[in-house]
C-alpha cells in the first residue's frame, strides 16, 4: 500500500497532507504493525458482545480455574480457561479491552481539552494568569505520578470514573506545557502579527490562527499519552484503587488473580499480556507518528 | 553560580508551601471524619467527641488549622499516625532506608546494563543487536510493572525456587538495624548467610523497579552516543589513528554521558512511583507499601505527611540535578 502511494506522482493535484503523513508514517514498519494491532483491539472492544463466547460475569461454578485450551486438561469451551469463580477468561479479556481503551481515550480527550484551554490562556494572557497556571502545573508534576493519583483516589473514592479523573489530573500538565510552549513560539511569527493587525479577535487568534499550528507535538503526545493512561489505570486497578471487581478491567483482574498464581498461572499471565500488547502497539504507533509529524525529533 | 543556586532554592519555597496547602486541603476533602476511625464500633459519647475534636484541633477555624499545620511542619511535626499513634516523620524515617536501598540497587541494575547496551547499539547501528535492543527497550518501557513482578516471581521463585517471594531477609536472621540498609546491616551483623539472604531478597524487586529506568537509560545512551559520534572531535580522534575503543570509550562516551546522567537523576519520580507497585508485590517494608496501606487503613495523617515528605524529597532531588547541571554547563546558569 505505501508503495502505491509513493509511486503515484502523475496525479495532477498536490497530495493531501493526510496522504503525505501516511507516506511518512508507512515507512516505519513497526508503526504500521502497531496501528494494525490497535485496530484489531479496537475491533475486539467494539464487537465484544459478539466475539466473547460467554457473559464476562457469568460464573461457571463447575469449572473454577479451568486451564486454557493449550494446557493439559483445557477445552475449547473456555479457550483461555476460567478464573477463581469460574468466569470465562477470554470473555473477560475481550470485554476488558473496552475498559482499558475507554479509559485511555477518555483521559487523553479530557487532558487535551483542558491542556488546550489552559495552555492557550497561559500563552495569550501572560502575566498573572500564566504564572498561576504554570506554577500549578509545576506543582502537580512535583508529586510522583502514581502517588498523586493515589491521593486523588483517596479523596474522591475508587471507581472507574474516578480513575479517569485521577489519571487526567496526573497527566494534564504535559499537555498544558506543550500548548503553552508551542503557542508562545508561534506568536512570535509574522502570520500572527499580520492577523492581529488585520483585526482578528483574541479568541479567534488563539483557537483558529495559532492552535492548528500546535497540533503536531500535541498529536504525538496524545498518542503516547494513551498508553501511559492505560498503564496508570491498570496500576490503580491492581492496587484496588481503580475499577472495582467484578468489572473485567485488566488491572483489577490481575489484582484478584494474584493468590492463584501457583495453581493457575494463566489467570495472571493473560490479562497482563493483554495490557503489554496494547501498550507496546500504542507506543510503536506513537513513535512512528512522532517521526512522521516531527522530523526534528526523529530518532536516528 | 551562587546566585543561580540561591534563586533556584528561592523558587522551591513557594512550591513546598503550596504542596503543604494542597495536602492539607486534600485531607479535609476526604469523606468521613478522622474521629470516626478512632470511634470504632462501640460509638462515642458527645463529651468524648468534643474532647477528640479539641485534641485534633478540629474545633478551630480552617485557616487557623492550616497555620498550625504549617507551624508544626516547620518544627518537624508531620502529624501522628491514627493507627500506630507514632509520629509520621518517625515512621517515614524508619521505612525510608528500605525504599532507598531498593532504589539504589534498581538504579545500579539499570545503569550497569543500560549504558553498555546503549553504547554498543549506537556503535553497531543498524545491526541485529541494535534492532533487538531497541525492541526489548520498547517492551521494557511499556511493561506493567506489577505484572512483570508477578511473572518474575512465578518463574524464579515458584518454578525454579531460586529466590524468596517477599520481604527483605529470612526470619532466621535477626539483628538491630544500624544503617537501615539490610545488606549493610546483614554484613555488619556477622551472621553466616545473612548477607546472602538479604541479597537474594533484593534481586527480584530491584530488577522489577529497574526495568523502566533500564529501558529509558539504554535508549538515551544510544541516541546521545549516536549524536556524539557525528561530532568533529570524534572524527579528529579517529583520523589521529587512535584505536576505536579509545575513541568510543574516552572521547565519545564522556560527552555522551552528560544527558544520560541527567536522565538518571530525573528517574527519582519514576522510582518512587514504581516503588509503590514493587513494594506492594514483594511485601517490601518501604514508603510505597506504607502509603498504600495508610489509604486502606484510612490513616489520613500518615498519608498526608507521607505524600508531603515524598514530594519534598523529589523537589530536592530535582533541585540537586538542576544545580549539578548548572555546575557542568554554564549555558544553563546564565539562561
Amino acid at each position: 500500500m505505501p508503495d502505491a502511494i509513493l509511486a503515484a506522482p502523475d496525479t495532477a493535484a498536490p497530495p493531501s497532507p493526510w496522504r503525505l503523513l501516511w507516506a511518512d508514517f508507512a515507512v516505519n514498519r513497526g508503526a504500521v504493525a502497531g496501528l494494525a494491532v490497535i485496530g484489531f483491539i479496537l475491533l475486539l472492544a467494539a464487537l465484544a458482545d459478539v466475539i466473547a463466547p460467554h457473559d464476562p460475569m457469568e460464573q461457571f461454578r463447575a469449572h473454577v480455574l479451568a486451564p486454557p485450551v493449550w494446557a493439559t486438561g483445557g477445552s475449547w469451551v473456555f479457550p483461555f480457561g476460567t478464573d477463581d469463580v469460574g468466569r470465562d477468561m477470554l470473555s473477560r479479556i475481550v470485554h476488558g479491552a473496552r475498559y482499558s481503551l475507554f479509559i485511555g481515550f477518555a483521559v487523553v480527550v479530557v487532558s487535551l481539552a483542558v491542556g488546550v484551554v489552559l495552555g492557550l490562556a497561559s500563552a495569550f494572557m501572560a502575566g498573572l494568569v500564566d504564572t498561576v497556571i504554570s506554577r500549578l502545573m509545576d506543582l502537580i508534576m512535583s508529586v510522583p505520578s502514581l502517588v498523586l493519583a493515589i491521593v486523588v483516589i483517596a479523596v474522591i473514592g475508587p471507581s472507574l470514573t474516578n480513575t479517569i479523573v485521577a489519571v487526567t489530573i496526573v497527566y494534564m500538565p504535559r499537555y498544558v506545557r506543550i500548548v503553552r510552549a508551542t503557542a508562545q513560539g508561534e506568536m512570535a511569527k509574522d502570520y500572527v502579527t499580520a492577523s492581529r493587525a488585520a483585526g482578528v479577535g483574541p479568541l479567534r487568534l488563539a483557537f483558529v490562527t495559532v492552535l492548528p499550528n500546535c497540533f503536531a507535538p500535541l498529536i504525538v503526545q496524545a498518542a503516547l499519552g494513551i498508553s501511559d493512561a492505560i498503564l496508570e489505570a491498570a496500576a490503580l486497578g491492581f492496587l484496588g484503587l481503580g475499577a472495582q471487581p467484578p468489572t473485567p478491567e485488566w488491572g483489577a483482574m490481575l489484582s484478584s488473580a494474584r493468590e492463584f498464581i501457583q495453581r493457575a498461572p494463566h489467570v495472571v499471565t493473560l490479562p497482563g499480556l493483554a495490557i503489554l500488547i496494547t501498550v507496546v502497539s500504542i507506543n510503536l504507533m506513537g513513535d512512528g507518528l512522532r517521526d512522521a509529524l516531527d522530523p526534528k525529533l526523529k530518532r536516528s | 553560580m551562587l546566585a543561580f543556586v540561591l534563586r533556584r532554592i528561592a523558587l522551591t519555597i513557594p512550591t513546598l508551601f503550596a504542596l503543604s496547602f494542597l495536602t492539607f486541603m486534600a485531607i479535609r476533602l476526604v469523606p468521613g471524619d478522622p474521629i470516626e476511625v478512632r470511634r470504632g464500633e462501640r460509638g462515642i459519647t458527645p463529651e468524648r467527641l468534643e474532647y477528640f475534636r479539641h485534641e485534633l484541633g478540629l474545633d478551630q477555624p480552617v485557616w487557623k488549622q492550616f497555620l498550625d499545620y504549617v507551624w508544626n511542619l516547620l518544627h518537624g511535626d508531620f502529624g501522628t499516625s491514627i493507627v500506630s499513634q507514632e509520629s509520621v516523620l518517625r515512621e517515614f524515617v524508619t521505612l525510608f532506608p528500605a525504599t532507598v536501598e531498593l532504589s539504589i540497587f534498581a538504579t545500579l541494575f539499570a545503569v550497569i546494563l543500560g549504558v553498555p547496551a546503549g553504547v554498543l547499539a549506537a556503535v553497531k547501528r543498524g545491526s541485529v543487536f541494535d534492532h533487538g535492543l531497541m525492541g526489548v527497550a520498547l517492551f521494557g518501557y511499556s511493561m506493567p510493572v506489577f505484572w512483570w513482578g508477578l511473572l518474575l516471581v512465578l518463574f524464579f521463585s515458584v518454578t525454579l525456587d531460586l529466590t524468596p517471594v517477599s520481604g527483605r531477609i529470612d526470619l532466621l536472621y535477626w539483628f538491630d538495624p544500624v544503617t537501615g540498609f539490610m545488606t549493610i546491616d546483614a554484613a555488619l551483623s556477622g551472621q553466616e548467610g545473612a548477607l546472602g539472604s538479604a541479597i537474594s531478597h533484593l534481586v527480584l524487586p530491584a530488577i522489577v523497579l529497574g526495568t523502566i529506568p533500564l529501558a529509558a537509560i539504554a535508549r538515551m545512551t544510544r541516541s546521545s552516543m549516536l549524536e556524539v559520534l557525528e561530532e568533529d572531535y570524534v572524527r579528529t580522534a579517529r583520523s589521529k589513528g587512535l584505536p576505536p575503543w579509545r575513541v568510543i570509550g574516552l572521547h565519545a562516551l564522556r560527552n555522551a554521558l552528560i544527558p544520560v546522567v541527567t536522565t538518571i537523576g530525573l528517574q527519582g519520580g519514576t522510582l518512587l512511583a514504581g516503588a509503590v507497585m514493587t513494594e506492594t508485590i514483594f511485601a517490601w517494608p518501604g514508603i510505597g507499601k506504607w502509603l498504600i496501606e495508610s489509604i486502606f487503613r484510612r490513616d489520613y495523617p500518615a498519608l498526608q505527611g507521607g505524600v508531603l515528605l515524598v514530594s519534598t524529597l523529589l523537589v530536592m532531588v530535582n533541585l540537586a540535578v538542576d544545580v549539578l547541571n548548572a555546575a557542568i554547563n554554564p549555558r544553563i546558569r546564565h539562561a
